[in-house]
């Protein structure tokens, strides 16, 4: 296994560091909202491990574009990767909600279409996971990862969308609220700051995150090779 | 369960949701980068395993 570059090191520590002061600024730098209180500090992560998962999809779709084209099987792994990414913060994303629903809306969970379609993404992507290990050879593995990749990134948009085009409770950040949208506040200037300081943290996870894991899917591809080499 | 939030006077008491809320999002984080570690080991030693009965 090639040795880890110094550059990643540098971006643990960075992204660590980046965290803590993430933190700091959510609990101590942001005032409390007036009406809903504590919970609403939940928001800055949960908006962005949500803008992470989605993220994480659109890598994964562009990068198996980028496969299709080339047949490269490193673009395979950045697909991988990024839906696997993508996945672990689209699930904080929904249980954080839930968790803020609770009470705010006086319920863990509802039919909303911006939770329905966030769990129809997430059961997508689970899917893709599943998929994949039924498939032995590695060529029609990656091929029909790709596909799939670019084919679910559709349930993207459409949960993005859906709190701005459907009648709906969740509130939203970037654009016009639903008119029955509950627990929507105006974002003070240090609010904004967290929030957008929590981006790009978030952002810097992703980068970090995805680049380990490439590594760990490079080192697995090494592993499988060996042993069809050694069965053949 | 908002509308008695606005009519009681000061914030609500929603402290143990932020809690909560912040378990989860570094219980998760905390699990996933630990699973990249172990299964980074595990490969490991199968590399060395197989570059052994290569030998």
């Amino acid at each position: 296994m090639e040795p880890k570059p110094r550059l990643l090191t540098i971006l643990d520590i960075v992204t660590v560091l980046m965290l803590i002061i993430a933190t700091a600024m959510v609990f101590f730098y942001a005032p409390m909202e007036a009406v809903m209180g504590n919970v609403q500090r939940v928001f800055y992560f949960h908006v962005a491990a949500g803008w992470v998962g989605m993220l994480g999809f659109l890598v994964a779709a562009i990068s198996g574009v980028i496969y299709l084209r080339t047949s490269g099987q490193k673009w395979d792994r950045v697909s991988l990767a990024s839906v696997e990414i993508g996945m672990v913060f689209a699930l904080i994303n929904v249980i954080t909600g839930s968790i803020w629903a609770r009470p705010i809306w006086n319920t863990w969970w509802t039919w909303d279409p911006r939770l329905t379609t966030a769990t129809i993404m997430l059961l997508i992507y689970a899917a893709y996971l599943l998929l994949r290990q039924g498939i032995d050879d590695p060529d029609r593995r990656a091929r029909f990862g790709a596909v799939y990749a670019i084919v679910g990134f559709l349930s993207v948009p459409l949960t993005f969308f859906s709190a701005r085009l459907f009648r709906t409770i969740h509130p939203v950040v970037v654009g016009t609220n639903q008119p029955g949208a509950t627990g929507a506040f105006d974002m003070t200037p240090v609010m904004l700051q967290t929030f957008l300081f929590s981006l790009l943290v978030f952002t810097l996870i992703f980068v970090d995150l995805l680049w380990h894991r490439i590594r760990l899917g490079k080192l697995a591809d090494q592993v499988e090779q060996m042993k069809l080499k050694a069965t053949t | 369960m908002l509308m008695s939030m606005i009519l009681q006077e000061g914030p609500a008491q929603t402290t143990n949701y932020m809690i909560m809320g912040y378990a989860v999002i570094f219980g998760l984080m905390l699990i996933y980068v630990a699973s990249l570690y172990l299964r980074q080991r595990n490969l490991k030693q199968d590399l060395e395993l197989m570059e052994e009965l290569k030998d």
